[in-house]
């Protein structure tokens, strides 16, 4: 019988291809079920899930939530912010304290790479990644490439570029892996500024004009512009590079953009949007987007982790 | 293989469809008010078949009919050391209120079909629900489960496995009684 290799998610990295055709074809069923009449399936009633947010977060927070409540597990959720964190309290005695609540899985988003699998090496538990610091974010890069797969078809072959900010990035980082693993070609786009320094050693393209790396590909993925980590100064708000303005002149996808190519590829963006930054709004709500698609998709791929994941925690 | 025993072959595999049909037309008149629903994966070839041959009976051209995975409802989830694998759920109408045929190969101890009639409930409540089983196994039930049609009843021991094969799947038509090896 089929079953993932891995007993958590903590990175696309260390899933095989095999794991993620598995999450795919599960996800296909979910999908259905959320388009059911009554959407829900009694899978997981007999689980607990944590989410644990040390660090902001609307949609991923929602989407998994949405998730667990659609397959009947318990949840409860806990933010950083009003908690015992910021009375000094280790992410293990927080989360030990938590699991003796008798809870089988945790979700967490923390600002630290390597949190996860630091914890569960430490703790009892399943765990999944919503996000550490600028490692990865595999639940959004499985969506991106679940949302890529439905519009294209296979991946195999298939080119994506990535689009701006991939040094803040964990979406990238993620995508890049999972991309890779399903036989995509991957190339980043941006200012030199904004694309590490060793990324090519990834076996990604690099390109530092949009115009040239849209011509190239069949999807091109927005990444939001990360205000909250350029450093910058209190005017510009930026230190990357020297202002919004000119970020969005040279590497904002506009319809001009656009109709200026032979062949328009499918657009993505993990979200939140800054419209007007690295999108204009008239192409974020285009029929060339499938933004909100990959909303509907990530409900369903994350349905897909946790239920896969929860069958093997027994 | 030796031990292998057919308990319907072709011939009556033939028969035994056809005169469920005509058990079904009995209580379901034109099947106006009347759906089909296939368990996934085994229930739904046989569905297909008893659709097929009541369009051919019946002057009715359009009996609704859909096929109904039971994984996420099953009650042995986290039982097993791999997760059960989902198949394709395709009801395209509402039941509510409509005269549904649960279809499946084999009865045994009914788990299924409990799983089967908790998940049906998604696409409303219905009128009545009526279950049609190829083959049943006595004595064998976990649960208060009884069909209403049978195409033939069986006595096993829990060693023995029944296997419906099938021509779109398997190339062959016939249902056997198997010693389980494992």
């Amino acid at each position: 019988m089929e079953k993932l290799s891995t007993r958590h998610l903590l990175g696309i990295k260390e899933l095989s291809k095999a794991d993620i055709e598995l999450i795919f074809s599960t996800a296909d069923n979910f999908k259905e079920v959320i388009n059911r009449p009554i959407k829900k399936v009694p899978s997981l009633r007999d689980i607990t899930i944590a989410n644990l947010f040390f660090e902001n977060s609307t949609r991923t927070k929602l989407s998994f939530e949405l998730a667990e409540k659609r397959l009947s597990a318990d949840v409860i959720n806990f933010s950083a912010t009003a908690s015992s964190v910021t009375k000094g309290e280790t992410l293990i005695d927080t989360v030990n304290n938590i699991l003796a609540m008798k809870v089988d899985m945790v979700v967490m988003r923390h600002p630290n790479p390597g949190a996860h699998a630091f914890l569960s090496k430490h703790v009892d538990a399943t765990i999944i990644n919503a996000g550490d610091g600028a490692h990865e974010h595999p639940t959004q890069a499985l969506l991106d490439a679940f949302s890529m797969r439905h519009a294209l078809g296979d991946l195999a072959g298939k080119k994506v570029v990535i689009v701006g900010d991939v040094l803040h990035s964990r979406v990238a980082l993620s995508n890049i892996h999972c991309l890779q693993k399903l036989g995509a070609k991957v190339m980043v786009c941006g200012p030199p500024t904004l694309l590490p320094k060793y990324i090519a050693s990834l076996g990604v393209e690099v390109s530092y004009k949009l115009d040239e790396a849209l011509e190239w590909c069949d999807v091109a993925m927005m990444l939001r512009i990360q205000l909250e980590r350029q450093g910058g100064d209190e005017n510009s708000g930026v230190k990357f590079f020297p202002s919004l303005r000119e970020y969005h002149n040279l590497y904002g996808l506009t319809m001009s953009r656009l109709n200026k190519l032979k062949k328009v590829p499918i657009i993505l963006h993990p979200g939140p949007i800054n419209r007007g930054v690295e999108i204009s709004s008239e192409v974020a709500d285009s029929k060339h987007s499938v933004i909100l698609n990959q909303v509907e998709n990530g409900v369903a791929v994350r349905m897909a982790v946790l239920y896969l994941l929860a069958s093997g925690s027994n | 293989m030796k031990n292998n025993r057919i308990i319907l072959d072709q011939t009556q595999l033939e028969l035994a469809i056809q005169r469920l049909c005509y058990q079904l037309i009995e209580n379901h008149n034109d099947f106006s008010n009347s759906v089909i629903i296939g368990l996934q994966p085994r229930g739904v070839i046989l569905a297909k078949r008893i659709h097929s041959e009541l369009l051919k009976i019946t002057s009715n051209s359009s009996i609704p009919l859909g096929s109904l995975d039971t994984t996420f409802f099953r009650d042995d989830f986290r039982r097993r050391d791999s997760p059960i694998i989902a198949n394709k759920t395709q009801i395209d109408f509402i039941i509510e209120n409509k005269k549904v045929i649960l279809i499946d190969d084999v009865l045994y101890t009914g788990r299924t079909i409990r799983a089967g009639l908790d998940a049906m409930l998604a696409y409303g409540r219905p009128d009545l629900v009526e279950l049609l089983v190829l083959v049943d196994r006595r004595y064998g039930r976990h649960l208060p489960i009884e069909p209403n049609y049978i195409g033939t009843t069986i006595d096993s021991i829990s060693s023995e496995r029944v296997e419906a094969k099938w021509l779109e799947t398997d190339g062959v038509d016939e249902i056997i009684l198997k010693e389980n090896t494992k």
